[in-house]
C-alpha cells in the first residue's frame, strides 16, 4: 500500500524486538476514549488512477497553455528555460532539508549564496537573505525590521496605495497585534502626498516600482526626503523590470523586497513563489530569515554556512527577529538557475521584449474608439486601459475567443471602475496581441 | 575539491538561453530611468547545468541517504506528485483567474481542506499559510482576535512549554503577546502544577506540540487542555508531529481549538533544501469565523445529481485577514492531495503506525549504548543523549559529524533544549528494515569509537565534500555575497 516498504515478517520481527504484540500496543499512552477514531476518507488509488484524477482536475482550468493570457497584477507568465525545472528536480536539491549540517549541504548553501549574490547585483544592495514566503510577506517582514531599526520608538508606516492591494492586506494582518499605524494608502495619495506625511514618528515609507499599475515613478530624490526624518525607505520591486531600470540601491532604498516569481517560477495558481529581501550591510543583523555566508572548512577550503544565526527563532526564541523557519529554498534555487542562464544580457533582452510588446499593445488599443490607455507615467509590461463597458463584460467577451483579459482594477480601487490592468510579456506573440486587440475592437463604442 | 562560484566561470558575451527576436516595432526607452550596470554572470547553458549538477552532488538528500532529522519528517517524496503538480492546467494557471475558470484548482483545494479537517477532527481548514511557522502566526492571531472580539483584552500571555520548538515563542512575540515558559516534569511532560499555577485570566492560550518534542504521547494531555480551557484560554497544537497521529487520534476531539499541519512533513511534499512548505491551519467552531482567508467553499449547490457544485472564494466573517498573497502554496496542495489519494484513510493510519514502529525499533536497539533520558514507548521519534560517561570531549555534534562518514544524514542536534546533548531521531515510515539496521550498526560503531578513539569523532567528517566548517569565522568576517569577477575576459 502507498509507499510503505515493510514485509509482514519484518513487521513481526520489529514488534517483537520492541517487546509488544501488535501495532495497537504502541499507542497505549493515547487517551483510550479518543484512540483510533474512524476516518471518513476515500479508498487508496493506484499511481495511474491518481494521475488520471489530477489530470482531469487540471484540465478543468482555463490556463496559459490553452488561452492567450494578458493578466499580471503580481503574477507573470514568463518563459521558463527547460534547465530550471531539470535542476530543481535533482533529488539531492529537492529532497534535502534546511542546511543545518553544512558538511553535507554545500550544494544548497553555495546555490543560495549565489542567489543572494545575484539578487544583490540586481537590486543594487549588499545583503540579501535566503528568501521569504512571497513578495507580500517580505514586505510585512520589512515593516518588522523598520520598527526594530528605529528601536520600537516610531509607530508610523507609510504605504503607497500603488503597492499591490494584497501585499498591503498582508502587512495589516501581520501587524494587527502590534502598536503601529499603517497610513498613506487609503485614497489616491501620490508620492508627493506621502512625503508630506513623513515625520519624526515615521519608521518607514514604502513605494512599489514599477507600481501595481505597471508605472515607473521617478523616485530620484525621494530617499533623501525619507532619510531626512530618520525613516527607512523601502522599495517593492519587480525583478524583471530591473533588467532595464535603475536599481532600488541606486535610488537610495534601505530595503528592497518583492516577488521573485518572474525569475523562472511558473504561475502555479499563486505559489510556491519567492519573496526576496535585501538591505544595506549596516542593517544586516536586523534581517529576518536565513542568511548564507562564506567561510572555510578545517582544511582552509572555501565553504558556506548559515550565518548570523543568533537572530533566528531556534536560538533566540521569543527575542528572534521573526518566527520564520522554512523559507522558499527551492524557489531561490530556481531563480539562481534562471539568472545564471539569462545573465546580464539575457535579462536585459527579456525585459526589453516585455517593454516593447506592452507598448505595441498599448499603441494598438489606443487606436480603438472608447478604449483609452492611461499614459501619465512611463510603464514597463503592464498598463491601465479605460474600457467603454465594465471589465467583467470585456473579459466575458474575450474568454469566448480564447483570451484571458486584464485584471479588473475596480475590485480594489473605487476610482478605477471600468479600468483594466493589461499585462504583456515575452510569451505573448504578435499574433496573440493582434487577436486580443481585434477582440477588443468588437466592443468599440 | 571545491566548485567555483558561477561568477568565476563567467566571461563577457556568453548567454545560457536562446531568446526570440522582437516581433513588434520597438518603442523608445526612457533613458533617464535606465540602469547602466547589471553585474549578472555570463555563462553558457551547459556551464549552468554542469555547475548546478555538481553543486547538487555536494548535498545529502532523502533520495541518496537515510535522513533521520527529528521533527522534520524526512519521508520519501513521491515522484508522481512532482509530475502532477506540473500539469499545464496547474502550472500555467494564473492566480487571479476568474472562479469559473479555476474550478479544477478550487475543487482540489476544497477537497484537501475537507480531508485535512476530517483527519484531525476540526470544523474547517485554511490552506493559506506557507509554512508551519506561518500557520502558527495565523493561529495565534486568531486567538488574539477571538478574545478581543469578546472584549477580553487583559489576556496578554501565551503559555509555552520549555520543550517547545523555537518558532512557538517567536510566534507569540510576533502576534503581540508575551511568551510564558512552563517547566517540564521528571517525565519530560508539562509540569501540571506549574501549569495550573500559571493559568489565570491573563492567559490567552497555550501552544503545545503533540506528541511532544521528546517524541512521546503525554498521557496527561487531557488535563493540560482542561486546565487552560478552565481559565478561559484556547489551545494551539503545533502539528509538526502529526505523522504519529493519523487515524490514531484527532486533535480536535482531544479539545484543541486550532492547529497547523505541515504538508511538507506529514504529507510528503519535498523540503527543497529549506522550503517551500505549506502550513494549513484547522480550527473548531469557536475559531471558525477567524480563519485566514480567503478559503474555498461551495457557493452554488450542484444543479443535477451527478454534476459538480460551483466552488468559490469566501472570506470568513471575522477573518484575521490575508496572511499571504494569492492562495497559499498551491503547488504543495496538489502534492498533498495526490499523497492522500494514494494512501486513502486506512493507508494514512498505516503510515502513522509504521512511523512509530520504526522509531521504537531504533530506540530499543540503541538504548543500551546510548542514554535515552525518557525511555518509554515513543511516538514517531525519540531523543537520546549524544554523550558518554568518561569521554567528556565527545559531544552530540561529533557523533553527528561521524555519522556522515557512515553515509547517513545526522539527526537533529541540541533540540529539545531540555535534554543535554540531544540527538533527535525520526526515521519515518518509508524506511525499510535493512536501512534501519545499517543505521543502528553505524550508531553502535560510533559509540565504540567514542571510547576507543574519540579524536576520530572530534575531527569528523572525513568523507564529506568539505571538512568541518568554521561557523565562527562566517559570523565574524561577514561575506554574504560574492563580488563579480572583474575585469572579465572578452570571448567575442
Amino acid at each position: 500500500m502507498g509507499y510503505l516498504p515493510h514485509t509482514d515478517a519484518e513487521r513481526e520481527e520489529m514488534l517483537s524486538a520492541i517487546g509488544v504484540k501488535s501495532m495497537a500496543d504502541l499507542f497505549e499512552a493515547v487517551p483510550a476514549s479518543h484512540r483510533f477514531p474512524s476516518l471518513n476518507m476515500p479508498e487508496p488509488l493506484s499511481e495511474m488512477e491518481v494521475a488520471a484524477e489530477l489530470q482531469a482536475l487540471s484540465e478543468a482550468n482555463e490556463h496559459a497553455g490553452d488561452f492567450a493570457l494578458f493578466r499580471g497584477a503580481g503574477a507573470y507568465h514568463h518563459f521558463v528555460p527547460s534547465i530550471v525545472n531539470h535542476i530543481i528536480q535533482r533529488g539531492e536539491f529537492l529532497t534535502a532539508y534546511t542546511p543545518y549540517q553544512p558538511e553535507v549541504s554545500q550544494g544548497t548553501l553555495q546555490a543560495i549564496f549565489e542567489y543572494q549574490s545575484m539578487m544583490c547585483a540586481l537590486l543594487g544592495l549588499d545583503a540579501a537573505n535566503a528568501s521569504h514566503y512571497d513578495g507580500a510577506t517580505s514586505l510585512a517582514e520589512a515593516v518588522t525590521m523598520a520598527l526594530s531599526v528605529t528601536k520600537g520608538k516610531r509607530k508610523k508606516i507609510i504605504l503607497s496605495h500603488a503597492i499591490h492591494p494584497q501585499y498591503r492586506e498582508v502587512v495589516r494582518t501581520y501587524h494587527q497585534g502590534r502598536d503601529v499605524r499603517i497610513v498613506g494608502d487609503g485614497g489616491r495619495a501620490d508620492i508627493a502626498d506621502l512625503v508630506d506625511m513623513l515625520d519624526e514618528n515615521t519608521a518607514m515609507l514604502a513605494v512599489q516600482y514599477p507600481n501595481f499599475f505597471g508605472q515607473i515613478d521617478d523616485l530620484r530624490g525621494l530617499a533623501e526626503k525619507v532619510h531626512a526624518v530618520g525613516a527607512l525607505f523601502v522599495i517593492v520591486t519587480n525583478p524583471m523590470a530591473l533588467g532595464l531600470f535603475k536599481s532600488p540601491g541606486e535610488l537610495g532604498a534601505d530595503i528592497a523586497v518583492g516577488e521573485g516569481q518572474p525569475l523562472g517560477i511558473s504561475l502555479g495558481f499563486g505559489g510556491p513563489y519567492l519573496g526576496f529581501f535585501a538591505t544595506r550591510q549596516k542593517y544586516v543583523r536586523k534581517i529576518a530569515g536565513r542568511i548564507i555566508g562564506e567561510t572555510v572548512d578545517a582544511d582552509g577550503h572555501r565553504a558556506f554556512v548559515m550565518t548570523l544565526r543568533p537572530r533566528e527563532q531556534d536560538i533566540r526564541r521569543d527575542k528572534a527577529t521573526s518566527n520564520i523557519c522554512t523559507n522558499q529554498g527551492l524557489m531561490a534555487l530556481a531563480a539562481a538557475v534562471y539568472l545564471s542562464a539569462m545573465g546580464k544580457n539575457g535579462l536585459r533582452k527579456v525585459a526589453e521584449l516585455n517593454y516593447h510588446k506592452a507598448h505595441y499593445t498599448a499603441d494598438e488599443i489606443d487606436k480603438l474608439n472608447g478604449f483609452e490607455v492611461v499614459r501619465d507615467k512611463p510603464f514597463f509590461n503592464e498598463f491601465i486601459v479605460r474600457c467603454p463597458v465594465p471589465v467583467e463584460q470585456v473579459n466575458a467577451h474575450l474568454i469566448e475567443q480564447g483570451i484571458i483579459g486584464g485584471y479588473d482594477l475596480g475590485q480594489d480601487y473605487a476610482h478605477l471602475q471600468d479600468h483594466m490592468l493589461v499585462c504583456v510579456t515575452e510569451t505573448n506573440s504578435r499574433a496573440e496581441i493582434d487577436a486580443f486587440v481585434s477582440a477588443l475592437a468588437e466592443l468599440q463604442k | 575539491m571545491t566548485e567555483p562560484l558561477i561568477y568565476e566561470i563567467s566571461a563577457s558575451g556568453r548567454i545560457g538561453v536562446n531568446l526570440p527576436q522582437c516581433d513588434v516595432p520597438e518603442s523608445e526607452l526612457p533613458s533617464e530611468l535606465m540602469r547602466d550596470e547589471l553585474a549578472l554572470p555570463e555563462v553558457s547553458e551547459l556551464q549552468v547545468v554542469r555547475h548546478f549538477t555538481r553543486l547538487s552532488q555536494r548535498n545529502f538528500g532523502i533520495d541518496t541517504t537515510f535522513y533521520p532529522l527529528g521533527s522534520c519528517t524526512m519521508k520519501y517524496n513521491p515522484r508522481l506528485n512532482e509530475d502532477v503538480a506540473r500539469y499545464d492546467g496547474f502550472a500555467k494557471l494564473h492566480p487571479l483567474t476568474d472562479e469559473a475558470g479555476a474550478q479544477g484548482a478550487l475543487a482540489l483545494m476544497y477537497q484537501l481542506q475537507t480531508w485535512l479537517a476530517e483527519l484531525s477532527g476540526f470544523s474547517r481548514v485554511s490552506l493559506m499559510p506557507a509554512a508551519g511557522a506561518h500557520g502558527e502566526l495565523a493561529g495565534i492571531l486568531m486567538i488574539r482576535k477571538y478574545h478581543a472580539d469578546r472584549g477580553d483584552t487583559k489576556r496578554t500571555k501565551i503559555l509555552v512549554p520549555n520543550s517547545a520548538h523555537g518558532t512557538n515563542p517567536a510566534t507569540v512575540t510576533m502576534a503581540g503577546f508575551e511568551a510564558v515558559e512552563l517547566p517540564s516534569d521528571e517525565n519530560g511532560d508539562v509540569d501540571l502544577e506549574a501549569l495550573r499555577a500559571a493559568c489565570d485570566d491573563t492567559v490567552a492560550g497555550m501552544m503545545i506540540t503533540v506528541p511532544s518534542t521528546l517524541g512521546v504521547f503525554e498521557d496527561q494531555i487531557l488535563e493540560v487542555i482542561e486546565a487552560v480551557h478552565a481559565c478561559g484560554g484556547l489551545m494551539y497544537m503545533d502539528g509538526a508531529n502529526m505523522n504519529a497521529l493519523m487515524g490514531i487520534v484527532k486533535p480536535g476531539e482531544l479539545g484543541f481549538d486550532v492547529m497547523h499541519y505541515n504538508l511538507h512533513k506529514t504529507f510528503s511534499t519535498p523540503h527543497g533544501g529549506g522550503g517551500p512548505g505549506s502550513g494549513a491551519v484547522g480550527v473548531n467552531e469557536k475559531l471558525l469565523p477567524y480563519l485566514p482567508g480567503p478559503i474555498v467553499d461551495i457557493v452554488e449547490a450542484p444543479q443535477a445529481e451527478e454534476a459538480a457544485p460551483l466552488y468559490g472564494w469566501v472570506m470568513p466573517e471575522k477573518s484575521i485577514g490575508r496572511v499571504k498573497a494569492f492562495h497559499g502554496n498551491f503547488g504543495m496542495h496538489i502534492r498533498a492531495y495526490a499523497y492522500i489519494r494514494a494512501y486513502g484513510g486506512e493507508g494514512l493510519k498505516a503510515v502513522s503506525e509504521h512511523a512509530v514502529l520504526n522509531a521504537n525499533y531504533i530506540r530499543v536497539k540503541l538504548h543500551e549504548a546510548y542514554h535515552v533520558p525518557y525511555d518509554r514507548i515513543c511516538a514517531h521519534e525519540f531523543v537520546l543523549e549524544g554523550r558518554f560517561k568518561g569521554v567528556d570531549e565527545v559531544h552530540a555534534l561529533d557523533i553527528s559529524k561521524r555519522l556522515i562518514d557512515y553515509g547517513f544524514h545526522p539527526p537533529t542536534n541540541y533540540f529539545p533544549l531540555i535534554v543535554h546533548e540531544a540527538l533527535m531521531i525520526e526515521p519515518t515510515e518509508t524506511e525499510d528494515k535493512v536501512t534501519l539496521d545499517a543505521f543502528i550498526d553505524a550508531m553502535l560503531h560510533i559509540a565504540k569509537e567514542a571510547h576507543e578513539n574519540p579524536e576520530l569523532l572530534r575531527s569528523a567528517p572525513h568523507e564529506a565534500p568539505v571538512s568541518r566548517v568554521d561557523e565562527v569565522r562566517a559570523a565574524k568576517q561577514l561575506v554574504l555575497c560574492c563580488q563579480p569577477a572583474l575585469p572579465q575576459a572578452e570571448t567575442d
